[in-house]
């Protein structure tokens, strides 16, 4: 494995983001408009969008807020869309564990899921690379991300844009998740895992709290785990 | 429209913060360098590709947009990006072609 400098890392880690960053933005917009509508000020917003900074989770908060629910239903529902993050903190720590405590914060702070998707395939690329490198790719990717997510939120608290149904924002977010993954389909571990996610998803999606999300997800690592105990993984 | 004093809603987004952060700093920030166990590493590996799939797969199939029927056109759509996706391995072009043939698909069909 050549030395690869982490500034060129992080420019490496910056440029692997841009396509995401810009698909995200509608979304920080999409917040903006609706959560002003739903009756918060500009600075309640963007308390939300910098303080919280995890759009799906943010969605919810909101529409449980509009609804009426109990505070302790908002936070629990949530943190429970949050959760995901845990899974990938864990699958992150081997590979910036080390890294600086700075660093580490950041990343903590940066934890979307283009980020860790974006090191996910990073360091399949490259497994053999160092700590500051995986962690200089890793705050590239989140850089071109937090401002455009900040900034696009305030636009769309600001103007109240209205976003044309035409575009079919809802649609978006999946295309772009299965963007993602579809590239890291690269063996029957992984295949297998990604149909046991789906299938377990589709069965559990009436559970509350978004919870068929971990439901589904801790058996998909089982199958992969043990497809490449038996040589399946690669 | 949310009828919650103030105070309470910055009391939510204190709470989301911490806890949001909490979540996300867990194993990365708690472990340090301490090494994991083979068979954890082992399931690890596969995050990916078992929560990003779980989690769109009830948006892909029953869209808010459509009231939960599942649409053609958006199933036409996610077939081409996991295709490209798949063969290409390049995720830029993937989520392009699939954008492109839901924009197309929608026009004609739409």
């Amino acid at each position: 494995m050549s030395i690869v400098r982490p500034k060129s890392a992080y420019f490496r880690g910056f440029v692997a983001s841009l396509p995401f960053t810009i698909m995200a933005s509608p979304f920080g917009l999409l917040f903006g408009v609706v959560a002003t509508e739903a009756g918060l000020n500009l600075l309640q917003v963007m308390g939300f969008t910098v303080v919280v900074i995890a759009g799906a989770a943010q969605f919810t908060a909101v529409q449980l807020m509009v609804d009426g629910a109990p505070t302790l239903v908002v936070l629990i529902s949530a943190l429970a869309v949050n959760l995901r993050m845990m899974m990938y903190s864990a699958a992150l720590q081997p590979h910036l564990g080390a890294a600086p405590l700075w660093q580490r914060v950041t990343a903590a702070y940066t934890m979307f899921d283009q980020t860790y998707a974006l090191a996910q395939a990073n360091h399949d690329a490259a497994p053999e690379a160092s700590v500051a490198y995986k962690a200089a790719f890793y705050l590239g990717a989140a850089t071109p991300l937090v401002p455009v997510w900040i900034l696009s939120t305030w636009l769309g608290a600001g103007l109240g844009a209205q976003i044309p149904e035409a575009w079919a924002l809802d649609f978006a977010m999946p295309i772009m998740f299965l963007a993602m993954i579809a590239p890291a389909l690269r063996s029957l571990a992984h295949v297998a895992a990604a149909v046991t996610a789906v299938s377990l998803a589709l069965i559990f999606a009436f559970l509350p709290f978004n919870l068929g999300l971990m439901v589904a997800a801790l058996p998909a690592m089982a199958v992969g785990a043990e497809l490449e105990r038996r040589g399946y993984g690669r | 429209m949310i009828a919650m004093p103030a105070s309470e809603v910055w009391m939510i987004i204190a709470a989301l913060g911490v806890g949001t952060f909490a979540i996300r700093f867990s194993f990365l920030g708690l472990l340090g360098d301490q090494r994991l166990a083979p068979w954890m590493l082992r399931h690890l590996r596969y995050t990916a590709v078992a929560v990003l799939p779980a989690l769109i797969a009830p948006l892909i199939l029953w869209p808010e947009a459509t009231a939960g029927t599942p649409d053609p056109i958006r199933l036409a759509a996610a077939a081409v990006t996991l295709a490209v996706g798949y063969l290409t391995k390049n995720a830029v072009g993937s989520m392009v072609a699939g954008f492109a043939a839901f924009y197309t698909l929608a026009a004609i069909l739409g």
